[in-house]
């Protein structure tokens, strides 16, 4: 679905909050086009060994499900409550205050009452009291406990295909009950009947095969990679250099597909390489581990550990001394809370130390992967970059926290020393819309898809009009963020919301300001855009 | 509507549960029941009931290491990390329960999102913190006063603390404070989730049933403190006699006290079957509980297995002539 087809925002915005007059047990799913996405093809599942591959779509009445699916999702959620203290926790302790309501995107943006992080949750908890609390089977409804049906599960695929995981709901929790833990562990057991969506399963099936999401072949990456060093050296007069596989280097760098695939990511990139290559960095890229992202994430934990071996598998091969890591929300959230735990100990590796400064990154010495706001904001401490931020003067900035370095890490100050140190125009967004209280840019978790745009849209409301406030009050015109995903969901979405709004990565904002041994005179960005700064 | 329904059957049980009381206290039988057996029974089904749910959560293990991070975390030397709301050693992270738990600090951060004008804005929202925090610490403050029946001589700490909490000295017996924001922070939940659509159309027969049954134990209780005292030496010799384990046969059953006790006993009994249990819950909750160590120190997953991976060799033998033809390094030629 293209912009083109849903509602105009003016419209968009008429959200009713009133819930409707049913009762939310007895209020159906209704699949409106442009509000879910497209189930994932047969070939995908078969690639990665996930069960009920076939052809099947969600607004099919029949979803083909396996014989004893009802079996199989019940044995999951026995499994998965044995294995997980946070699913029983969160099934059991919730006390329905409702102060998660307000704070879904996806809630704000639709006035669903299923979107509701304590009613999606709900949505699973009734089934859990049905089949495993007493007072479930004993009272049913009353205490409401709800058969598993058909139904249900279709709901499920629904609300746990309009969430994003971005963990805000758990910022105002006082029990710190995670939506996105519910909707991980729902997913989880959606996939064991084979309910998928194609934008999740496409990217974990290529990145299993190709080691990215995309797809790209060793030759493919190269030559992107080469493309990009041309266009530096078009922008810059200064040559790069593209290490690859490179045994003998001392950090590999991985960073998401997207970085090397499409713009704006390619510029953030562009920034990365430029960066390395004024420092003189011994690194390589990698096109076994060509990405940081991890979809498997958005799948199963099983998954997300299949996905994610090959960065230490690869680490170990190449014989790097440390691992580096470009700029991603979800990636960050998988190598901060779960790499080590899943495929460490990565007792093959040193502890982080950059070679430029002599740093010793001891809050990564048992991961031993750095974030590269970390290892950048640590150079411009240590006076090691020459940074002419009157470069970035056509920009008026604004900056977006991406809700797993957010919320999964704390990463905030450093991602704004780099920005403080590239440019003269930054405008934060109002309070409650960054740091741990940021939005999400609606399109995270694998719902980042052409068919679910109009979800997309309003799950992307609220940050949109945070940005809008700036424009009007400070005449911003980019939008920063370190992640991936924000940088291909947040530019239909800024068109949508807030057109004139272009979207960039902190390090091409860096990379514009940096400056390089000899360079030629710059006149242009990394975009080829003037640097001269429109008159006011 | 369902919602009503729920409303309704949660006064319904209230209401049947006080008329077993005020049967029971008609009854020589059923009072001696309710004042020599319930105690011990209610007493045995709270404490496994208590210990069971915290055994079964406890056996669930914490595979992943998942704080939800409120603050700057620790990184860079010269990087001012908040140490409460981004716990990065037990200290903080002692902390960070600490306000969770005694001041409900997540819930301190509630705001209300309305779209006014085509923006959307976020008012302050700390009512449901106010009230919730009165109500849950009038609940304390009340508990602790009732040791006043089970311990002789009674202990210093209880009579201060009633003192304290009487000290405005409105009324012979005087008034207590805790009392009053009880029931203001009872009306307040209550109201709130009649009231408010959204809240009503989550809410479940449980939700309304906890708060009246609450309602109900401080109303018997008010009232027998305030308009039908009861024999408060009788009481004390009853409570006392439950402590050394030789109840005194009742004297003159009172049908209020009989009210009050019933109402008590199937609180303390469904409690650990209940959402109640989240005043247990939150010390284990691992968004809250976790320290956010999770690059510097490793977690350990007990059902950490081996999953099955695509290795470098079967990417190189996939791909090798397409590498070899980039110009990519291989490992075997």
């Amino acid at each position: 679905m293209s912009l083109a087809k849903i509602p105009k925002p003016d419209d968009l915005l008429q959200i009713k909050y009133a819930p409707p007059q049913t009762a939310w047990m007895e209020t159906p799913v209704d699949f409106r086009p442009g509000t879910w996405s497209y189930s994932a093809a047969a070939k995908n599942l078969a690639a990665l060994d996930m069960p009920n591959p076939r052809a099947w779509q969600p607004s099919d009445a029949d979803w083909k499900l396996p014989e004893n699916w009802k079996r199989i999702i019940l044995d999951g959620m026995k499994e998965r409550l044995e294995k997980y203290r946070s699913f029983r926790l969160f099934m059991d302790i919730c006390v329905r205050c409702g102060a998660c309501a307000d704070k879904c995107h996806f809630y704000i943006g639709s006035g669903d009452p299923k979107n509701m992080p304590v009613l999606r949750a709900e949505l699973i908890r009734s089934v859990y009291r049905r089949y495993f609390t007493a007072s479930g089977r004993c009272f049913g409804k009353l205490a409401g406990a709800r058969d598993l049906t058909v139904d249900v599960l279709k709901e499920w695929f629904y609300y746990f295909y309009q969430c994003t995981e971005c963990r805000r709901c758990s910022v105002f929790c006082p029990y710190g009950i995670d939506q996105a833990e519910i909707t991980m562990i729902g997913r989880e057991l959606l996939n064991l009947v084979g309910c998928n969506i194609n934008w999740v399963l496409e990217p974990a099936a290529n990145c299993f095969r190709t080691g990215n999401h995309l797809g790209i072949l060793p030759g493919g990456i190269k030559d992107m990679l080469e493309f990009l060093a041309d266009d530096i050296e078009d922008r810059t007069g200064v040559r790069v250099e593209v290490p690859i596989n490179k045994k003998g280097a001392d950090i590999l760098f991985v960073t998401p597909s997207g970085d090397y695939f499409a713009d704006p990511g390619t510029y953030t990139c562009m920034g990365y390489m430029m960066l390395f290559h004024e420092i003189g960095l011994n690194y390589t890229f990698s096109t076994y581990a060509s990405e940081g992202g991890n979809f498997g994430l958005f799948t199963s934990h099983k998954m997300v550990k299949r996905l994610n071996a090959k960065i230490y598998a690869e680490a170990k091969r190449l014989g790097v001394k440390w691992i580096l890591g470009g700029e991603c929300g979800h990636m960050w959230r998988v190598i901060h809370q779960y790499m080590d735990t899943m495929n460490g100990p990565a007792d093959f590796l040193e502890e982080p130390v950059s070679p430029i400064t002599g740093t010793r990154f001891e809050n990564a010495r048992s991961t031993k992967m750095v974030h590269i706001v970390e290892f950048t904001a640590d150079l411009i401490k240590n006076g090691k970059l020459k940074l002419d931020p009157s470069r970035n003067d056509h920009i008026r900035l604004t900056f977006h926290d991406s809700c797993n370095p957010a919320r999964a890490m704390g990463l905030f100050e450093e991602p704004r020393y780099i920005i403080q140190n590239s440019c003269n125009h930054f405008h934060e967004m109002a309070e409650d819309t960054i740091r741990e209280k940021t939005f999400c840019c609606g399109g995270g978790a694998g719902l980042g898809n052409d068919e679910n745009m109009e979800m997309r849209m309003r799950g992307g409301m609220p940050r949109a009009m945070a940005v809008r406030d700036v424009v009007r009050k400070h005449g911003v015109n980019r939008l920063g963020c370190i992640c991936a995903i924000d940088r291909v969901t947040l530019p239909p979405l800024m068109d949508y919301w807030v057109p004139g709004v272009t979207v960039m990565g902190v390090h091409e904002l860096l990379a514009n300001a940096l400056v390089m041994k000899d360079e030629k005179e710059r006149t242009t960005d990394l975009r080829g855009d003037s640097i001269e700064a429109p008159s006011p | 509507m369902k919602q009503n329904m729920n409303i309704l059957l949660s006064f319904i049980t209230i209401l049947a549960i006080a008329l077993v009381a005020a049967a029971a206290a008609e009854s020589q039988i059923a009072g001696n029941v309710l004042t020599g057996i319930a105690p011990y029974l209610v007493l045995a089904v709270f404490l496994s009931g208590f210990v069971y749910r915290i055994i079964r959560w406890a056996k669930s293990p914490v595979p992943f290491r998942i704080p939800t991070t409120c603050g700057q975390g620790k990184s860079l030397p010269w990087i001012q990390n908040n140490p409460v709301e981004n716990p990065a050693g037990p200290l903080g992270e002692i902390g960070r329960m600490a306000a969770e738990i005694l001041l409900f600090r997540s819930l301190f951060r509630n705001s209300q999102t309305e779209i006014v004008n085509g923006r959307t804005v976020y008012g302050s929202a700390k009512w449901l913190w106010l009230f919730g925090l009165l109500f849950h610490w009038s609940l304390l403050v009340i508990l602790f006063r009732h040791l006043r029946f089970f311990t002789e001589p009674v202990i210093p700490f209880v009579m201060g603390l009633s003192a304290l909490d009487g000290f405005l000295e409105i009324g012979v017996p005087a008034l207590y404070i805790s009392d009053m924001t009880l029931l203001a922070g009872l009306v307040f939940l209550f109201l709130r989730r009649v009231v408010l659509p959204q809240v009503r159309y989550i809410s479940l027969f449980t939700d309304y049933f906890a708060l009246l049954l609450i309602a109900a134990i401080a109303s018997t209780g008010l009232l027998m403190r305030h308009f039908f005292p009861v024999d408060l030496n009788a009481v004390k010799t009853l409570a006392m006699g439950w402590v050394t384990f030789s109840p005194p046969a009742p004297a003159q059953a009172n049908a209020l006290f009989y009210l009050h006790l019933c109402f008590v006993f199937v609180l303390v009994a469904w409690l650990p079957w209940s959402k109640l249990m989240h005043m247990a819950g939150i010390f284990l909750s691992p968004t809250r509980n976790l320290i956010n160590n999770n690059r510097s120190q490793r977690h350990l997953n007990p059902w950490n297995a081996p999953v099955k991976v695509h290795s470098y060799e079967e990417y190189e033998d996939e791909f090798r002539d397409k590498m070899k033809a980039a110009g990519l390094p291989v490992e075997k030629e």
